[in-house]
């Protein structure tokens, strides 16, 4: 026990996030590397930005999922993968975002049940949701910080239950049982909608599913770069650290109670703002979306992505959220699919079993992910430089056989 | 009175099925340090199971095939996965039976479909009354079986070759391995005897009051697990006293929902939840588990 975590400090804790592929690239050709990788990101940007040009609206809807889904995910993994804190509260904080949302920025309304709502700017309910998600994850905090492992995990899974209680019982702010739509965003003026302005570009027709694209893609790019910020500079140490071994971090001056309260209440933020771009993209809200499936889908894209790392996070994402999407787009041409009310597999019952599958498979094969696989790669070709750098992606990965003890 | 009577009897059965849940979840976590998040669909396995089979095969050799098929999962699930990954990280343990969990849950529910499998108890739908008091026959059964069964459970842990195996386990897995207990045995015959106990409880969770099987099963059977943390993860005795505890409190709040209205309708399904979250805010280990110690 104790071996383990001098290992785990005597290494630089290299933060598992996006940056071996980069730094094994700069290490391989030097200043060539780095410009390679640039000009890489860049045509990469560029693509996703041209898009909506060319591809219908089926896809960018979906890529407008993937990004809700893409921020909620780095969110988990901060509380999970970094430090090895078990929620499957997720689903719980996206609903607190979700209604938060569509109650401060909804219109009141509703025949048989009335529904309330604040009719403030969208704008302001964006970031209000995310805050009281915040708020919601701090007033959990106390339990979460008192808990270990396995008991948060048990102990979050009854959020899930409450919020469910919650979210049907609450019929003036959630709607209830039936839920109540969502809003249209918009930003000073500017309508995230089919009109209002009407907008051309390049004698396309700029709809809604466009100009929600680039909103997810800039949201998803900030709430991805902060993670990764995050993860380099002092507190994500910490929070690793403390995932390493409490002890190590409690005796390396680190707060624990107070970094376990903090990290739960980030992760809480970003799933709020997930919860907002989820109301957004799905048009309304409902119960039943956010019960413990939910919770479930976000678990099993941060493992199959890679524990820890923020770019294995954002594949998990884009994997488990679009997987039963192309999969209902394409039951007809898929020979393992069937269509709706035929008796096999339908669409959605593939893409979970597909997914179920591959966690199994992940833990037991690849414990770093489709983060892992890809890091692995650049590896081969220089067996000999990878020594120092490589070896602190291996212990760290919490996922990762500990010692045998 | 009559009601509160009628309450306490019922919560009692209710809480005597959970405790057969909890205790094999407790089991697991003695045997080898998983917390099997699918051990409710292990329920939903062990209840289609028994389902099918009795339609087939009749009642009787129906349910001893559906407990031994349950059993027989466990002991795949144990020796596939988990006896590969011995001495892995509890969450990455946790994670893996959630993948397992959406593979069983996804088929049996595809099976499933949106009928309501039913199975013939012989006992039916019957009431029993002891004076104004009254139960269905089915979960007086459950009663009178979860006793035998928990009892023998505890009979053999305390004085069975197996019972002792797993206690020495559980206290340090690395010096009883020394002295020479199979490791690899107990645990696998750990996940069959909770299989077993998942798919007993399955059998009387399907029966009257409740409606047959149903996907909606594993949300019940879901509620075995605040049993299992309130008593203490590690403690058989605290899964027994957590199950009953979470039974009856259940059957109380939906008992006088009238009561407590201000909490909203269904506020029972949600009761164990919050008696849990309440439990741990004061005793962050269960009530009778080992308290963590951290030595440097």
């Amino acid at each position: 026990m104790s071996d383990t975590a001098s290992v785990d400090l005597a290494q630089p804790p290299a933060s598992p996030g996006s940056q071996p592929v980069t730094s094994a690239a700069s290490r391989r050709g030097g200043r060539g590397g780095r410009v390679l990788t640039l000009v890489l990101l860049a045509a990469a940007a560029a693509v996703l930005l041209v898009l909506p040009l060319y591809v219908d609206e089926f896809w960018l809807r979906t890529g407008f999922a993937c990004c809700g889904a893409i921020i909620g995910a780095i969110g988990l993994n901060l509380l999970v993968g970094t430090t090895g804190q078990l929620s499957l509260a997720h689903a719980f904080f996206l609903a607190v975002g979700a209604i938060t949302y569509v109650y401060v920025s909804g219109a009141p309304g509703g025949t048989a049940t009335k529904i309330e709502g604040l009719e403030l700017p969208p704008l302001v309910g964006m970031v209000l949701g995310v805050v009281v998600a915040g708020l919601a994850g701090l007033l959990f905090s106390p339990i979460a910080a008192r808990l270990r492992g396995i008991y948060l995990g048990v102990a979050s899974l009854g959020l899930v239950f409450i919020g469910q209680h919650l979210l049907n019982t609450l019929t003036a702010v959630t709607g209830g049982f039936n839920g109540r739509t969502a809003p249209k965003f918009s930003l000073f003026g500017f309508s995230f909608s089919d009109s209002n302005p009407d907008l051309f570009v390049a004698g396309v027709p700029f709809g809604e599913s466009e100009r929600l694209w680039y909103l997810g893609l800039a949201l998803a790019l900030a709430a991805y770069l902060f993670a990764r910020n995050l993860l380099r500079s002092r507190p994500g140490r910490a929070l690793q650290t403390l995932r390493d071994s409490e002890v190590a971090a409690a005796v390396m001056g680190v707060n624990v109670q107070g970094y376990k309260a903090r990290v739960f209440m980030v992760s809480s933020m970003y799933a709020g703002l997930a919860g907002v771009l989820y109301a957004l993209s799905i048009g309304s809200v409902a119960p039943e979306s956010f019960a413990l499936d939910l919770s479930v889908l976000y678990l099993a894209m941060i493992v199959l992505g890679g524990l820890g790392s923020v770019g294995g996070a954002v594949l998990g994402a884009v994997f488990v959220s679009a997987l039963p999407l192309v999969f209902q787009q394409y039951a007809g041409s898929l020979p393992f699919v069937s269509e709706p009310g035929q008796g096999g597999v339908n669409a959605g019952q593939a893409a979970r079993l597909l997914y179920g599958l591959a966690i199994v498979l992940v833990v037991l094969f690849e414990p770093a992910g489709l983060a892992g696989l890809l890091r692995r790669r650049p590896r081969r070709p220089t067996p000999s430089a990878g020594a120092p750098a490589s070896a602190p992606n291996t212990p760290s990965s919490p996922l990762g056989q500990g010692s045998p003890a | 009175m009559t009601q509160f009577l009628s309450l306490l009897l019922n919560g009692l059965s209710l809480g005597a099925i959970y405790a057969l849940i909890a205790l094999g979840f407790a089991v697991i976590f003695k045997a080898s340090e998983v917390v099997s998040f699918m051990h409710g669909s292990l329920l939903l396995f062990g209840a289609y199971a028994i389902a099918r089979l009795s339609a087939s095969l009749g009642f009787w050799p129906g349910v001893v095939l559906g407990v031994l098929a349950t059993a027989g999962v466990g002991l795949l699930v144990e020796r596939v996965l988990i006896n590969r990954l011995r001495g892995a990280q509890v969450i990455s343990l946790a994670i893996l039976t959630i993948g397992v969990d959406i593979l069983l849950v996804t088929e049996l529910t595809r099976r499933i479909g949106s009928d309501i499998l039913n199975v013939a108890h012989p006992w039916g739908g019957r009431n029993v009354r002891f004076g104004d008091v009254g139960i269905t026959e089915n979960r007086l059964i459950a009663i009178g079986v979860a006793a035998v069964l928990i009892s023998a459970f505890f009979a053999v842990f305390k004085f069975s070759d197996w019972g002792v195996a797993m206690r020495a386990a559980a206290e340090d897995g690395e010096t009883a391995a020394l002295m020479g207990i199979r490791l690899g045995r107990v645990s696998a015959l750990a996940w069959v005897v909770a299989g077993a106990l998942a798919a007993v409880a399955g059998l009387f969770l399907v029966g009257s009051p409740t409606p047959g099987v149903q996907p909606g099963l594993q949300a019940v059977a879901l509620r075995a697990f605040p049993a299992a943390i309130l008593g203490g993860l590690d403690s058989t005795g605290g899964a027994l006293v957590g199950g009953l505890v979470i039974g009856i409190t259940e059957t109380f709040t939906a008992g006088y929902e009238n009561h407590l209205l201000f909490f909203g309708r269904g506020f029972s399904a949600v009761m164990p939840y919050v008696v849990m979250i309440l439990v741990l805010l004061v005793r962050p280990s269960g009530l009778f588990g080992t308290k963590e110690l951290t030595r440097v």
